[in-house]
């Protein structure tokens, strides 16, 4: 297997508040090779974004990397000084944000804000970033590209307003992007075309995905790879067919089980018991066991196990069999 | 567009006729213009030829609608104090007023919106932190004592400055200026500065206030993940809109320029309106105060007027919204 | 925000609790706000020094028969030169003793600042709960006359009805009234503010589900908006009564200084300064600067307060 685009390894991010200091990331690993989709799943709080902003270097202060290591095709990345950084975003990572509504500036044409980006990144001249522009419009699906390119965010629909973030995200043809929940705020019939739009183009141009989610469905359509994450740290990492189909981390189960999608034709949707704790009330030992059907003395006394970058297993003391007990 | 336009025209118009209503009424019911028009030598005959002189046989809508035709034509009638016309009055005060405001006004706007938006850039920064602790000062500082400050340090302690008055004028047709002479000039320092202080600090601090929420919106989140400088962000795509809002507020600020003209007026006996207005106050000069009234009012609804308009060109959003509205 | 409150104390006693748990953050913000101890401080020793003013000066400025015309322009700390009376802040032109002129000025500026404050409260909030509630054309008849209000100053419409009542007033009355004429000015060119936040929390309120349940069991519109909307309103109603406060009293001095406000046998520090001003060429500064100080240091502090009052109150507003 060639040099992974992205590599995370023992990733801490720290807020220090007066109660203390919050772990929303604590120790996470993992790669994501080029052309690849990893879907990062877990509750809302449990870290997923944390993450992403981390990779790209958006933490908001207080919040800030404590440990690990980020590496973008083997090169450093979570040291470099804000402008080297700034070079980075949009250039080598794109971002795709949760809301089109209030991604877009609403004062300035979307044309404009396609060409300032390029402009930003590639030695190109005005026309050439113009003609450019409609090009991307034209690639993610917007009909009418030339005449829509002096067009106000305001113009257009939500689904459209996110074809148009993307085109933004991808057009310096960044090497890894991170789209945070992409199409959560989106009308159901959108969803599929803009998944379907993100993965086409990012498989044509060999682009790594890191795709946020807290929607299983998404993930079984959409990605090669999952990471599961529950509380900060990451509770099972594996190909999405074993994840889904092979769960081996009861809190992985409990969350198929909990996703209509993956129940289809079972009676009635599984709960699971209590409510992922807030970061500053963390339990002792494994931050699963206060709702885990398996959880035994060990688990209250000792934190999981750390998973590393390419276990395909659970950070769980008793993992469920692979053959599917329990 | 026109629609948004007609209305707001008709909104302006009704605020001038309730305006003109009180101004009215303070002319017509308080005191007795008979009482203070005629001296302690009168006839009966005398009051009667008056009170047909002046209209006060006839009902009050009538009174009303002469009183504004009166006034549309620039006639207020007659000061009771100076026994002259107040049209006249007014207008050789007016331009020594406006000179002021005008000076003022700008000093008010530029270095408001430039400290703003360095405060707010800066936020953690002693520079800014040290401006925004010296800003609340300023907004308690009431601005005659801002005045009587400035006058102590500069006329009595320094003597660089005059202390009071506008210096040498020129008259240029009906405008008497004192921007053409050195004292002119030299007058102006002092009143200006305390006039402009008070807005200054208020467009200052709203302007930070907005910005730092601009800041935090998602597009800037986005414009700072596609790579843009840092200059491009702050000035491009926060400053843009940070601006809207401000420009109602300024724009309201600079018709308090000229109410609060009234203040520094006294402090530096400028010869303006608002000198003028603050002696009819004490001399229950009523004609006069009337007409400042009327005359203010009209300023203040016309500069609304224009920054309504002014919104509508920045904003791509009103354009849309607001036709389809109507 | 995250919620810090642990959950068992919450089931025990759900809304007192409640309380608690806010007041104790609030009580936190302001055990570690130097800015907000000091500004409170400074404001309770003024407002104590207003009150027993007669206690504390050593002169009464307004009995003639206490002054000595020879004590005029007396220096600070110095004595004088024909009494040898010493006077800590000095003497003005007719030898009232400043300091004592000030603790007065003083009680006049904060009385008129706290009761126009408090008219235009009552004023603004029983308007904008009327508004809020009631609707139609009440409501479009009230926020109407307040969006004509604030198109003007507020200062400018004050001293408007501050000239229109002198009018009226008859001359030999004019001084006598002329502090309630100025709260009465001051209150009504500051009621809009109020009316327009408590008009939009009535707004949201009254669409809830226990107004509504209250509404269905029989209560009167009164009691609703006594008992059930106006409590909800109060935090951010605090926090522009103390905004308010600041401006009213900066408000109240320009007018007094103006020689449209305090009449000069009721001086407020404003009047003081008016009086004071005259003194500026001739040396005697310590006429002006000790009345000056005083209204600064008081309007900051108020300022003060006001300021960290909102960012703790309501976080969203900072």
């Amino acid at each position: 297997m060639s040099d992974p685009i992205l590599s995370i390894r023992d990733l801490t991010v720290e807020i220090p508040t007066r109660h203390g200091i919050l772990r929303p990331v604590d120790s996470v690993s993992y790669d994501i090779a080029a052309g690849e989709i990893l879907g990062v799943v877990g509750e809302s709080g449990a870290g997923k974004s944390m993450a992403g902003n981390a990779v790209i270097g958006l933490l908001n202060p207080p919040a800030h990397i404590a440990q690990g290591e980020i590496r973008l095709k083997g090169q450093r990345i979570d040291q470099l000084t804000g402008n080297a950084m700034r070079r980075l975003r949009g250039k080598e990572i794109g971002m795709v944000f949760q809301d089109p509504l209030t991604s877009l500036n609403p004062l300035l044409q979307i044309g404009d804000q396609l060409t300032e980006t390029m402009l930003a990144h590639l030695d190109i001249s005005r026309d050439e970033a113009q003609k450019r522009a409609i090009a991307a419009l034209e690639e993610v699906g917007i009909p009418g590209a030339a005449d829509r390119v002096d067009s106000y965010p305001h113009e257009f629909s939500g689904g459209m307003r996110q074809r148009v973030v993307i085109a933004l995200a991808l057009c310096a043809e960044p090497s890894l992007i991170i789209a945070d929940e992409p199409t959560t705020a989106l009308d159901v019939s959108v969803q599929a075309q803009i998944i379907a739009l993100l993965k086409r183009l990012c498989r044509d141009r060999g682009t790594a995905v890191m795709l946020i989610t807290h929607d299983m469905g998404v993930i079984a359509e959409t990605a090669d790879r999952v990471a599961v994450m529950y509380a900060g740290k990451l509770a099972e990492l594996g190909p999405v067919r074993d994840v889904l189909t092979e769960p081996r981390h009861p809190y992985t189960k409990g969350l198929m089980g909990s996703t209509p999608l993956a129940s289809k034709g079972k009676a009635r949707l599984h709960q699971i018991p209590g409510a992922m704790p807030q970061l500053d009330a963390l339990p002792d030992g494994c931050a699963f066991h206060p709702r885990c059907p398996r959880a035994e003395g060990k688990c209250r006394a000792n934190p999981a196990p750390t998973l590393a970058a390419h276990d395909n297993r659970a950070a769980c003391w008793f993992p469920l069999d692979p053959k599917g007990g329990a | 567009m026109l629609a948004f336009v007609i209305q707001r025209v008709a909104q302006s118009a009704l605020v001038l006729l309730i305006v003109g209503l009180v101004a009215f009424s303070m002319f017509r019911f308080v005191g007795d213009p008979i009482d203070n028009m005629l001296g302690q030598e009168r006839t009966q005959a005398d009051i009667e030829r008056l009170r047909t002189t002046l209209g006060l046989d006839q009902p009050f809508p009538v009174q009303y609608y002469k009183f504004l035709a009166n006034a549309a034509q620039g006639n207020f009638g007659v000061s009771y104090r100076q026994g002259r016309p107040v049209s006249d009055i007014l207008m050789e005060r007016a331009p020594a007023t406006l000179e002021l405001a005008a000076v003022s006004g700008f000093l008010a706007i530029s270095i408001g919106i430039g400290l703003g938006v360095f405060t707010a850039i800066r936020r953690d920064g002693f520079a800014a932190n040290a401006i925004m602790s010296i800003s609340l000062i300023g907004v308690s500082l009431p601005t005659f004592l801002i005045g009587i400050l400035l006058i102590y340090l500069f006329s009595v302690e320094l003597g660089w400055l005059p202390s009071f008055g506008r210096g040498d004028t020129v008259q240029l047709g009906g405008w008497s200026t004192g921007f053409l002479t050195k004292s002119g000039l030299l007058a102006l320092i002092l009143p200006s500065i305390t006039l402009g202080l008070y807005q200054m600090t208020l467009i200052m601090r709203l302007v930070r206030s907005e910005m730092l929420e601009v800041l935090r919106q998602d597009y800037i989140r986005f414009a700072r993940a596609r790579g843009l400088r840092e200059r491009t962000v702050n000035f491009r795509h926060a400053l843009k809109n940070t601006l809207v809002p401000v420009i109602t507020v300024t724009g309201l600020q600079l018709g308090s320029i000229i109410a609060f003209a009234i203040i520094t007026e006294t402090v530096f006996q400028w010869p303006g309106v608002g000198l003028l207005f603050i002696n009819a106050i004490q001399f229950v000069d009523i004609p006069v105060m009337a007409a400042y009234l009327m005359l203010i009012s009209v300023m203040f609804v016309g500069i609304n007027l224009i920054v309504d308009l002014l919104y509508f060109t920045i904003d791509p959003r009103l354009r849309v919204d607001r036709t389809k509205a109507h | 925000m995250v919620d810090t409150s642990p959950p068992q104390a919450l089931k025990t006693e759900e809304r007192s609790t409640f309380r608690v748990a806010m007041d104790s953050d609030f009580v936190y913000r302001f055990k570690n706000s130097p800015v907000a101890i000091v500004a409170t401080a400074v404001v309770m020793l003024m407002v104590l020094c207003a009150v027993f003013a007669p206690l504390i000066a050593p002169h009464n400025p307004f009995d003639p028969s206490s002054l000595n015309l020879m004590n005029g322009f007396s220096a600070p700390m110095t004595p004088n030169a024909f009494t040898g009376d010493t006077f800590w802040l000095g003497t003005d032109d007719q030898g009232r003793d400043v300091f004592s002129t000030i603790l007065y000025g003083m009680r006049i500026s904060l009385f008129v600042g706290a009761a126009a404050v408090l008219f235009a409260m009552v004023l603004g909030v029983t308007l904008g709960l009327i508004a809020g509630y009631v609707g139609g054309w009440t409501e479009t008849i009230i926020m109407r006359i307040a969006d004509v209000q604030l198109t003007f100053p507020a200062i400018l419409v004050a001293m408007l009805i501050f000239g229109v009542a002198k009018g009226i007033t008859p001359v030999e009355y004019r001084d006598q009234m002329a502090i309630w004429v100025l709260i009465i000015a001051i209150g009504l060119s500051d009621w809009v503010q109020f009316a327009r936040v408590v008009r939009g929390a009535t707004l949201v309120e009254k669409n809830k589900e226990y107004v509504q349940a209250a509404r269905l069991i029989g209560r009167g519109s009164g009691a609703i908006m006594l008992r059930h909307i106006l409590p909800n309103v109060l935090s951010p109603v605090l926090v522009i009564a103390t905004i308010s406060l600041a401006l009213a009293i900066i408000a109240e001095a320009t007018l007094s200084f103006l020689g449209v406000g305090a009449p000069p046998t009721q001086p407020s520090l404003g009047t003081l300064i008016r009086i004071g001003q005259g003194f500026l060429f001739s040396g005697e500064w310590w006429i002006l600067l000790f009345p000056a100080v005083t209204l600064l240091v008081l309007a900051l502090s108020v300022n003060l307060l006001g300021d960290w009052l909102r960012d703790a109150l309501n976080p969203r507003l900072r």
